[in-house]
């Protein structure tokens, strides 16, 4: 092991392509260009490195690896930053995900270039930071930081009712994050540190938990989203430019779920065990309810929003499950969801920029022009369908099998929202791309370019190889997963002994 | 009496000695020179003197200080604030060069008026009793209340500078009021004394203090004493509106926590309740009224009430460190401040000054790096990581969550949501809307202030821990 802070090269050099942006100064179209060009190699190169993290993270060890720590506020808060099996692959997809998004704004994006790469660049860095940072201040820091740039992406880059959206998304998160903000201070009086592993290993009140629980809930249910708080993501996802909705749907909703694993299941057990049954119902009739809403969308971005609402229910409940196969599903249905929706997202996209409309209406018989994109459309409609083969039927198997361990009815009804899940995407598919093609404005559509290809055929590749060979993602999460489940039975087998002996 | 003779040493005192003599001097030198570059020249020694001041300030021995029989206290507590004040008034010197190199106003007085402002401001840091309070309190508030009218051609204004005179004047007399309540019930106007005296909480002691905080609110511009705030933001010339927000509030929450911390320490619970209800109306008054305003310095006015209401947040926990939390968010509070005063002067067409936030429209584009930091300055002032104003707000809460004051921190923390809105409002303008046209250039001086406060508040969550750690320093010696 070498010494140098590869975890911050990774979290920071994003940060740095920004400023080289910067300092590149002018508007003309070869500093647009530039603009581009050096925004496309950051992003490569932080990927680049990051698969070193992957070439030597020891999947064994359960424990936080590239440990980083460096005094920072004050004796309790510091620069601490670390990966385990959990975030490591959010790290991964973040980087993995952001020179597509690069691409996808290659042309689509004309005005202010270079403030938009930058912004996106920023936004990279504080997504690595949130799913890296060891210590609750930082990630905080990260975690609400990523509004900024966020905010002004789908501001100044959106649609018509961007400046609606946009302060939707802006005030929606923050009202859940400051009371989260609160449960963090007073968890920073509890234990004198904000440092998470040794809050992970600290035994919290059980008042204090309840607590510090809902206040952590209402910021990751805001982000994640989950029903009845879900309604600023279709306004969101629809304003946004591509890149912005795919980021969005791929990695920012992400973050919900990883507060979830890494915060309110292990430092509150207790808590999570009694308010299973809240995440529960609203998990299903987040399954039902939004599938149901997406069948009657006539967008298609506000369709694929829905249906990520949907999604991510399925990930709640497993994580909430407690089971081995419950989290792990959990770990890998957003990871799975990360690359699908993205994908769906970057297929609109495509689209969008030929007709300029995401009305469902307006296209139709797509098959005929494009076969190559009713291809891979395709195979991202049925990944999100769950079609064995594909990722997302990995994701969902698991967390249906964990949540049947230990909710009967939540699976039953979650296992519906399966087959309402098959309704909508396929019905999607059918209206977009088959049948005749009758529209006159269709008529001279064209089908991928190369640049498209190159952004959606290493996505194809990833869902079918995560369909069949799932075993990279779950082995690099196998002994974290399994560190966490047994750490969360073992606090709630512990108070359960003790209330039979009272 | 000699220089050094015990109880009546003059070394403490002196900075404020050098800067009344360098004021006095000052005001000879203006009177009898006359003619072209009057103005600049004072206005330039004037910020020179106030320089060397600070230095001075800042060479007396260390730790605790007294004089004047304890009736002048300088302690870490004082000197943080004192510097604070300082560089608070400094810039506002500086940011006023435009506004006093108009041939129709060269008043040189304004500098010798910000400058004795300022020494009440510094006597007011350091007040050890109620009468050395009182003293500092009036002379800072007569130079404000003449410094508010200083564009005396402008109906506004003088209409500012009277409205403040009026409404000062009564809370002043509220003041008084308390001061010989608490005199009256405890026979000692020394802070030690009346702590001492202070340990049951008498009908008639709790009486006094309610009218002394009544008084202090008024001069922190916290609710329900908040209402000359916006028409007199609005009315004063704007680098006067700068020095209002910055320098006074400073001195004012000074002495609001040394009175509550120093003379108070028995009946925490007494005044606990007063300061809760304060900070919380003013938290919600200064997020819900700033929403509507269109003038950006009516806006400023709200916002400012409301940072005062966070950073009472602080003083509500009655602990060392809330008190910390207090010292740090008025320094972050006064970075931020000056910042977004830079911006706002700089906001001129043709000469014309304007104030409406409609005029922000495409700033982005128009000058990209001034509406970038702006923006900085503005989400920092809504508390949003990792900009400066999310520290503040860190610490005033930390300490609330471990005084327990729960209702406090959370009415807080939604107030903050709601704050959000406005500073967003702004950032909406600035990159959303379109272009409303080029601005003249910016000034050189205001460059450098703004350059200053908003590296501070981009940058200081990489190194949070110097202001922290003496502020942490200057809170404990109030205890």
């Amino acid at each position: 092991m070498t010494t140098w802070p590869i975890l911050s090269v990774v979290t920071f050099l994003p940060l740095f392509g920004a400023l080289v942006i910067y300092i590149s100064r002018g508007d003309d179209d070869a500093a647009r260009s530039n603009s581009r060009w050096i925004a496309l190699w950051t992003t490569l190169v932080t990927f680049a490195v990051s698969l070193i993290l992957v070439w030597r993270f020891d999947a064994t060890n359960p424990d936080f690896q590239f440990i980083e720590k460096a005094s920072w506020l004050a004796s309790g808060i510091t620069y601490h930053m670390g990966v385990d099996g959990i975030s490591l692959p959010f790290v991964i997809l973040t980087t993995a995900l952001m020179p597509f998004c690069i691409i996808a704004s290659w042309k689509s994006v004309t005005i202010r270039v270079r403030e938009y790469m930058m912004a996106f660049l920023l936004l990279e860095t504080l997504m690595i930071g949130t799913f890296s940072a060891l210590d609750l201040v930082l990630f905080y820091l990260f975690f609400e930081g990523g509004l900024i740039p966020m905010f002004l992406i789908i501001g100044v880059w959106g649609g018509p009712r961007r400046v609606y959206a946009s302060f939707k998304f802006f005030l929606y998160t923050l009202l859940g994050s400051v009371l989260m903000l609160l449960a963090i201070m007073a968890l920073y009086w509890n234990a004198g540190t904000t440092d998470i592993p040794t809050l992970m290993h600290t035994a919290v009140p059980r008042s204090l938990q309840t607590w510090a629980w809902l206040a952590f809930f209402a910021s990751f249910a805001v982000k994640m989203p989950m029903w009845p708080v879900h309604t600023w993501l279709p306004d969101a996802h629809v304003e946004a430019p591509t890149a912005g909705s795919v980021i969005l749907a791929a990695i920012l909703l992400k973050m919900g779920g990883y507060g979830f694993l890494r915060f309110s299941l292990p430092m509150f057990p207790l808590a999570s065990h009694d308010f299973a049954w809240i995440i529960f119902s609203l998990s299903a009739i987040a399954i039902i309810y939004t599938s149901l809403v997406a069948l009657m969308q006539e967008d298609i971005k506000k369709l694929i929003a829905y249906s990520s609402v949907a999604h991510m229910g399925f990930v709640t409940m497993g994580i909430f499950a407690g089971t081995t196969q419950g989290v792990a599903g959990g770990v890998f249905q957003m990871i799975s969801h990360g690359i699908v929706s993205g994908a769906l997202f970057l297929c609109v996209g495509i689209v969008y920029d030929r007709m300029h409309t995401r009305e469902i209406a307006a296209y139709g018989g797509l098959v005929n022009r494009m076969p190559l994109y009713a291809l891979v459309f395709m195979v991202f409609t049925m990944a999100n369908v769950g079609l064995p083969g594909t990722s997302g039927f990995v994701g969902e198997f698991m967390t249906l099998i964990g949540t049947f361990k230990v909710s009967i009815p939540t699976a039953t009804f979650a296992t519906f929202g399966v087959i309402l899940s098959a309704g909508y995407a396929l019905w999607l598919y059918r209206k977009v791309v088959f049948g005749t093609l009758t529209k006159p404005a269709l008529a001279s559509i064209k089908d991928l370019t190369f640049r498209e290809g190159l952004m959606l055929f290493p996505l194809v590749f990833l869902t079918i190889l995560f369909g069949v060979y799932p075993k990279p993602v779950l082995d690099m999460s196998a002994a974290s997963v399994q560190q966490l489940v047994n750490n969360y039975n073992t606090a709630v087998t512990a108070v359960k002994a003790a209330a039979l002996i009272q | 009496m000699s220089f050094q003779s015990a109880g009546y040493q003059l070394l403490p005192v002196l900075p404020e000695l050098v800067l009344a003599a360098g004021a006095m001097a000052l005001l000879m030198l203006g009177a009898y020179r006359g003619g072209e570059g009057t103005t600049k020249l004072v206005t330039s020694l004037a910020v020179c003197l106030l320089i060397l001041t600070g230095a001075l300030e800042l060479m007396l021995p260390a730790g605790k200080l007294t004089t004047f029989g304890g009736s002048f206290i300088v302690d870490d507590f004082a000197r943080f604030l004192k510097i604070l004040a300082l560089i608070g008034s400094g810039a506002t010197l500086i940011l006023s060069a435009e506004y006093l190199s108009d041939p129709s106003r060269r008043i040189f007085e304004y500098s010798i008026l910000v400058l004795l402002s300022t020494l009440g401001m510094m006597v007011l840091i350091s007040a050890g009793d109620l009468i050395m309070l009182y003293l500092g309190l009036e002379l800072m508030s007569l130079a404000l209340y003449v410094v508010a009218a200083s564009n005396r051609d402008n109906a506004k204004s003088t209409e500012a500078g009277l409205k403040y005179f009026v409404l000062g004047a009564l809370s002043s007399g509220m003041l008084l009021y308390g001061a010989s309540l608490i005199y009256g019930f405890t026979g000692t106007v020394s802070f030690a004394g009346i702590a001492a005296a202070a340990k049951t909480g008498n009908i008639g002691l709790v009486f006094g203090l309610v009218f002394l905080l009544a008084g202090l609110c008024f001069k922190v511009s916290a609710v329900p004493f908040h209402m000359w705030t916006p028409d007199v933001y609005e009315g004063a010339p704007t680098p006067v509106t700068a020095f209002f927000a910055s320098a006074p509030k400073v001195a004012a929450l000074a002495v609001f926590t040394r009175v509550a911390l120093t003379a108070f320490p028995g009946i925490v619970s007494q005044w606990q309740q007063i300061i809760v209800f304060v900070a919380i109306a003013s938290m919600v008054l200064g997020s819900f009224a700033a929403i509507g305003q269109k003038n950006i310095k009516r806006l400023m006015a709200y916002s400012s009430i409301g940072h005062m209401g966070f950073a009472l947040v602080g003083l509500a926990s009655g602990t060392v460190e809330g008190a910390q939390g207090v010292l740090v968010y008025i320094a972050i509070y006064v970075a931020m401040t000056l910042g977004t005063f830079s911006v706002i002067l700089t906001m001129k067409r043709n000469g014309q000054p304007m104030e409406q936030i409609s005029d922000f429209a495409g700033l982005s584009r128009t000058n990209p790096l001034l509406a970038f930091v702006f923006a900085m300055l503005l989400f920092s002032l809504a508390g949003i990581p990792p900009l400066a104003g999310f520290f503040a707000k860190w610490y005033v809460f930390v300490a609330a969550i471990k005084a327990g004051l729960f209702t406090l921190a959370v009415v807080g923390v939604l107030a903050s949501v709601v704050g959000a809105f406005y500073y967003l409002s702004i950032i909406k303008v600035m990159y959303f809307d379109e272009p409303a046209g080029e601005l003249d250039p910016m000034r050189t001086e205001l460059r450098v202030v703004l350059a200053i406060t908003g590296i501070f508040t981009i940058f200081f969550f990489v190194y949070p821990g110097l202001l922290v750690s003496v502020a942490a320093a200057a809170a404990k010696s109030l205890f």
